[in-house]
């Protein structure tokens, strides 16, 4: 497939919006879906549906085989070892609350520590919180530096025998930073410790091995690569999914109930209570597809020359500031423009058809350790254009322009 | 929607130098307002020796252009008011953002009413409403000498 002809698969970029043609900076928010994940969803439903699990009839069966068809494919996509290793969740946020807590409540004491980082989105840090509140746990943030890395050695030294785990971001969502998990889960097992990595953003933009990163968890949502929204994911090692105890109590998760017993079902049952988002995730697969067919590195490739030339052209902007300079960086573009409020410049580059974010991008940690209130931010996907990139240039011309910077 | 009704001179000049910037000399009362969603914080400081008229009123905050320019024009508008007077423009005011674009008040003049509706082009951005109002529900908790911070999450929608 060919790069340049990926952004007509996009149905959405054929809508005008504002009366311009839409340029989505934003995908590190959502992607956007391709015609072959729409027509999927909308075929399973005409033709397909039924819920799957224990009906003998033959849509349920069929049902129930492409479900797990897509959790095969997911386990080949990131290379786990074994399927029931994946566990379906509603979004990647309950996948690490469904860690959190289930690992929390077998494994955390009074006193005893979990560390994260100050690139942590909202979902890796509060889940870790109501432990702290419940469990009264410690939480050790490990320190970025400016350029927005994870200083290692200082990670290193926030290790102690009371740390239970460690939970950190693969790819941040508002520097970009790919952070080095295979380091840092080398020097967790040293010490024991197991690693949970919130891969929002990991799997969307780069080639994601939890066989060679070796983690204990693995978390990420289905929409934001270029799914449909209600699929989230979690990768964990079998060992941890048999030991910890289940999450949500309820149909599909037992094999069997008594009146004074139940027994759990088997992976990866245990951990999927209830109807799940059969349709979506049956869906998913067709994601997972598209990517594959695109081919990770070509993805790769392509979404770091639309970042340079994003960063180059920039950088040409006067009083335009991006936020961090990390090692390793993905096409997460945080910025500010000195004199205009990150919100203000959401608002005006709206009117010319370009979706940035603006905030503090669910990072309150990190924006106030960079004394940043808040930063507007454009995010990267397989569609995205120079072209794209010209049009946010010549937006933020326009926004300046309109506040009369020089 | 024209952008050009949302980022009207008006707003842009009172964002960029906003008046009555400080604390006021003497003030009698003060309020925080703080916006979660987008960092937007601001404090109202009020000066009024008989608890009836507002003798000077002047803010500091940081936040957008929208925000900025609705405390700095509110500073302007208010002062020299009752507490009564001060609390119906309010209304008012809120009523044009939320319903009407259009302000109802004996206690303003065609000038000021003119100014307070350069900041009605908010009623067209959902998202930004909050930027325009958090400088007033904190001029209110100022006056009413109430403690807790103003936060816009916490407010009736």
């Amino acid at each position: 497939m060919k790069i340049e002809n990926i952004k007509s698969q996009f149905p959405i970029f054929s809508k005008k919006i504002n009366g311009k043609p839409l340029v989505y900076l934003d995908s590190s928010n959502s992607s956007q879906k391709p015609m072959c994940v729409i027509n999927r969803l909308n075929d399973f439903y005409k033709n397909e549906f039924s819920n799957i699990g224990r009906s003998i009839h033959s849509l349920a069966i069929n049902a129930t085989n492409k479900f797990e068809e897509t959790r095969t494919s997911v386990k080949n996509f990131i290379n786990a070892k074994f399927k029931e290793e994946i566990i379906f969740t509603k979004n990647a946020t309950e996948a690490i609350n469904l860690v959190a807590t289930t690992f929390g409540q077998q494994n955390i004491r009074k006193g005893d520590e979990i560390i994260i980082t100050e690139l942590e989105h909202h979902s890796n840090y509060v889940p870790w919180h109501f432990l702290r509140e419940t469990r009264k746990a410690i939480i050790k943030f490990a320190p970025i530096d400016d350029d927005g890395d994870i200083v290692i050695e200082k990670l290193q030294k926030l290790i102690t025998s009371k740390t239970k785990i460690i939970a950190v971001t693969h790819l941040s969502n508002v520097t970009g930073t790919i952070v080095p998990i295979k380091e840092i889960v080398e020097i967790a097992h040293k010490k024991n410790i197991p690693v949970l990595v919130d891969g929002c953003q990991g799997v969307p933009h780069i080639d994601v091995d939890v066989a060679d990163l070796d983690c204990d968890f693995y978390a990420f949502s289905g929409h934001k690569v270029y799914g449909p929204t209600g699929v989230g994911i979690l990768y964990a090692k079998k060992k941890w999914l048999e030991r910890l105890p289940p999450y949500i109590g309820g149909g599909a998760m037992i094999s069997e109930v008594k009146k004074d017993k139940i027994i759990y079902a088997p992976l990866p049952e245990k951990y999927e209570a209830g109807t799940m988002p059969t349709a979506e995730v049956i869906t998913f697969n067709e994601s997972i597809k598209f990517v594959q067919s695109i081919g990770m590195n070509n993805l790769m490739k392509h979404e770091k020359e639309i970042t340079n030339y994003t960063l180059e052209k920039l950088r040409k902007i006067n009083s335009v500031k991006i936020i961090g300079n990390p090692k390793n960086k993905a096409g997460v573009i945080a910025f500010t423009i000195k004199g205009i409020h990150p919100h203000d410049i959401a608002t005006i580059l709206d009117e010319d058809g370009v979706a940035i974010r603006a905030g503090h991008h669910c990072c309150q940690i990190f924006h106030e350790k960079m004394n940043l209130i808040a930063t507007a931010r454009a995010s990267i996907g397989i569609y995205n254009t120079k072209d794209d990139i010209d049009m946010l240039c010549k937006a933020i011309e326009n926004c300046r322009k309109i506040f009369d910077l020089k | 929607m024209d952008l050009k009704q949302l980022y009207q001179d008006i707003i842009l000049e009172h964002g960029k130098s906003p008046r009555n910037l400080g604390k006021c000399e003497g003030y009698s009362h003060e309020a925080k307002g703080y916006n979660p969603l987008c960092g937007d914080k601001v404090h109202v400081y009020l000066k009024s020796d008989n608890e009836k008229k507002v003798e000077s009123l002047t803010f500091e905050g940081e936040g957008c252009a929208i925000s900025l320019a609705s405390a700095s024009i509110m500073t302007e508008l208010i002062k020299g008011k009752s507490f009564e007077e001060a609390k119906e423009i309010m209304n008012a005011f809120l009523n044009m953002i939320k319903n009407t674009s259009e302000i109802r008040s004996n206690h303003l003049n065609e000038d000021q009413k003119t100014k307070l509706m350069s900041l009605s082009g908010v009623k067209q951005f959902p998202m930004r409403v909050k930027c325009a109002t958090l400088s007033w529900h904190t001029l209110v908790s100022a006056i009413e000498n109430k403690k807790e911070e103003i936060n816009t999450e916490k407010l009736d929608k």
